[in-house]
């Protein structure tokens, strides 16, 4: 295991015990699972304390038929003084998709959550403004999930046997 | 000495010509007039509209093809030119946009994207432009060269030329649009 | 009778709504904005997007690896070289592969090209955008010779999908290094030729300062990241923070901003371009000799002759363009120094021939969000100024 991660794996235990469920590290970044419930007060003690300042990116993931681990959020930050970069992930199943909104945190989260529910249908609680953001508002599913097809469901103009589908 | 020069442009109508006068049919007059000003609406919407600002830029020069002036109202321009991918979400806007324009209009589909959706074979791209406006011409191209761009005007005006002046009134042309549903 | 004074006290505030887009000229990309303007003054801005989405996340979990590349070159496609690199890249570091340097140095000379061409694009258009024409039509001059660099490189002038997985398809052919020192010779005086038309020019300047300002903390809030952060002040680069592609080999500067305005993301913007050619000069003198890609043969086409006579080269053929390799497993962000900031690239893989999961981490996206708290209590002609200084690429904006 990689430095920054034996530090941050220590500090959290010490501030949140039993928020991280498991960790470890992927290529060059230490990735850690937290519990949904504290993922706020991790997040905020990380921006405060520990000088992650920066939220890179975050994104939904989606394991098909997993159950409780079905849907995925991701997290990446930043700490641009000491040049240390980490992720988190939050799990949850199909029917229990709320999660805390960090836009009091870092505003950039607003449109990145709005992109999260609009192609996953993640419900983040406490966010100003919860709308689709890429689709058309009319849509009624959420896209990227897995069972859906990537082409238009009532396109009558490509035979699929042509296209390999 | 002489004192008088012939000249022969290749692009004169048939007509017949005299001293300080050329007579020839009133739709071929327009059709001349109308072929040499075009302006397009370039309704550009990704890559291809960044090879439209090159054909437009000076190595390629839309302006000599009477191309001058874009217009971006709908109300005062005679060439849509669509640029790009269209999705969904689009279509109505590109719709409306079509119905501002006053007769006579042409519409030209630029890329592979505009013409048939292109390489996104996806839930939100609306493939190929023709299923919401009449099209006049199609330019292949993934972005199509700013030549074949200039060659996709050329044949507008080819169209335009040789159009004649009932051709908006004729049954077929309402048909044509009646099938789109627009008036 | 009434006074003059009360009547006027007493007039309600009458707000209109103008709606900005999403066809528009200044709107450089289709995206809108919806404004509530009292008088000239911006109350309040709505935006709307997603008039190009084309799905690409979900389009990219059906395509096999090296299929994936056209794609990224529509995200930002005024510098679609630096989106393909940064995807090769990231897939490279999947699979723990090294390129050699001298594919890493043509790499770099080749980003730094489209980082010009993208830069070019933003400046001559915020020129445009004061009124100012005559700057687009020379400087893009240099972008038709930039196109015919690409051109001679891989045979494409916008959508390049140059590289492949593993280092560059061949060498730079001879006519490209003579285009390359031709640009490098040429290029400073068209840039010299249109930073005195425009830079000091006192209306530009009178429009330009203090148009769209953006505080440091707000735009690190805000998630921005390159130009327009670093006009803020703030000299955070990929290129130098993580540095990847040999960067670590060059010697430039960052251009940084004091007050994150139009004009200040105008010259942090001019600045990048000299020292990009700079980059790019460091580069020619600098190539190394040696291979122009590493040794992938899962990844990599073998050559033609070998295809032809060896059974090995026969079978990698088919797989890679049948796109039946299988990738190993594993979950992987690699970030590169895009034309408007960090471009991110997070691929999850689950073992199979195409990604199971890839996310880009768009910086027009994150940074446009911004747009309206720039813009409120401004003027309308200010808020043009704003968006196209920011360089708002639709395609990226959407993807």
């Amino acid at each position: 295991m990689s430095e920054l991660h034996d530090q941050l794996l220590q500090a959290l235990e010490e501030h949140f015990p039993g928020a991280v469920i498991s960790s470890g590290d992927e290529r060059d970044f230490p990735v850690f699972h937290l519990q949904k419930n504290q993922l706020i007060a991790v997040l905020t003690y990380l921006k405060k304390e520990k000088g992650f300042n920066f939220l890179t990116t975050m994104c939904g993931i989606h394991f098909p038929e997993q159950g409780e681990q079905e849907f995925a959020l991701m997290y990446q930050l930043h700490n641009m003084m000491q040049n240390q970069r980490v992720r988190f992930k939050v799990f949850m199943s199909k029917s229990q998709m709320d999660v805390p909104t960090v836009t009091q945190i870092w505003p950039a989260a607003n449109w990145m959550e709005r992109e999260a529910f609009d192609f996953y249908g993640f419900k983040f609680t406490g966010h100003p403004d919860l709308r689709r953001i890429l689709n058309m508002d009319e849509m009624n599913y959420h896209p990227l999930r897995k069972e859906y097809a990537l082409e238009d469901a009532g396109r009558d103009d490509k035979e699929d046997k042509y296209f390999g589908r | 000495m002489q004192t008088s020069v012939d000249i022969h442009p290749d692009h004169k109508p048939e007509g017949h010509e005299g001293s300080g006068f050329f007579a020839t049919s009133l739709d071929k007059a327009v059709g001349l007039a109308r072929a040499n000003s075009l302006w397009p609406l370039p309704f550009a919407t990704s890559c291809c509209g960044i090879e439209f600002m090159a054909t437009m830029a000076s190595t390629y020069d839309l302006a000599r093809f009477g191309s001058e002036r874009l217009s971006f109202s709908p109300r005062q321009a005679d060439l849509l030119m669509v640029m790009g991918t269209i999705s969904k979400k689009m279509a109505p806007v590109l719709r409306q946009v079509y119905e501002q324009m006053a007769e006579p209009k042409w519409v030209l589909s630029m890329g592979a994207c505009a013409s048939s959706g292109g390489i996104f074979d996806t839930y939100s791209v609306l493939q190929g432009i023709d299923r919401v406006i009449p099209v006049d011409v199609y330019i292949p191209g993934c972005p199509p060269r700013p030549e074949q761009v200039l060659d996709g005007i050329l044949k507008i005006q080819e169209l335009a030329k040789s159009e004649g002046l009932k051709r908006r009134q004729t049954p077929e042309y309402k048909a044509k649009l009646a099938a789109y549903g627009l008036e | 009778m009434s006074n003059n004074v009360d009547v006027q006290n007493n007039i309600e505030k009458d707000y209109t709504t103008l709606n900005l887009g999403p066809t528009h000229p200044a709107t450089h990309g289709i995206f809108q904005n919806v404004l509530t303007m009292d008088g000239e003054i911006i109350v309040k801005a709505v935006p709307t997007i997603g008039y190009i989405h084309r799905a690409f996340e979900k389009l990219a979990e059906h395509r096999p690896y090296n299929q994936i590349t056209p794609i990224t070159d529509r995200l930002n496609y005024c510098s679609s070289p630096i989106n393909n690199m940064g995807w090769h890249m990231t897939v490279e570091k999947l699979i723990n592969c090294e390129v050699p340097k001298r594919a890493a140095y043509m790499r770099v000379i080749i980003m730094e090209l489209a980082r010009i061409a993208d830069h070019i694009v933003c400046d001559t258009v915020i020129a445009v955008d004061t009124g100012a024409m005559t700057g687009f039509l020379y400087l893009f001059q240099a972008r038709e010779k930039i196109y015919e660099i690409y051109e001679a490189i891989c045979g494409a002038r916008l959508t390049t999908n140059i590289g492949r997985i593993g280092g560059m398809e061949r060498d730079f052919p001879e006519i490209a290094w003579k285009k390359i020192q031709a640009f490098i010779d040429e290029f400073p005086k068209m840039l010299t030729e249109f930073d005195k038309l425009v830079t000091r020019n006192r209306i530009f300047m009178d429009r330009t300062v203090n148009c769209g300002p953006i505080s440091a903390e707000r735009a690190l809030e805000y998630g921005f990241t390159g130009p327009n952060l670093r006009a803020a002040g703030v000299d955070y680069d990929v290129r130098v923070m993580n540095p990847y592609s040999s960067y670590q080999d060059f010697d430039f500067k960052i251009p940084v901003g004091t007050q994150g305005d139009t004009f200040d993301r105008y010259m942090v913007r001019m600045q990048e371009m000299w020292e990009s050619l700079s980059i790019i000069q460091q580069a020619m003198e600098k190539m190394p000799k040696g291979e122009f890609h590493a040794d992938v043969p899962e990844f990599y086409l073998p050559e033609k002759q070998d295809v032809y006579s060896k059974m090995e080269a026969l079978i990698y053929h088919f797989k890679i363009v049948m796109g039946e390799t299988d990738v190993p497993k594993g979950e992987v962000y690699h970030a590169v120094e895009g034309g408007n900031g960090e471009l991110g690239y997070y691929l999850i893989s689950d073992g199979g021939r195409t990604p199971f999961r890839l996310h880009f981490r768009r910086p027009c996206y994150i940074y446009y969000q911004a747009y309206p708290e720039m813009i409120e209590g401004g003027m309308l002609s200010d808020a043009i100024l704003t968006m196209s200084s920011m360089n708002v690429i639709a395609g990226e904006l959407d993807a």
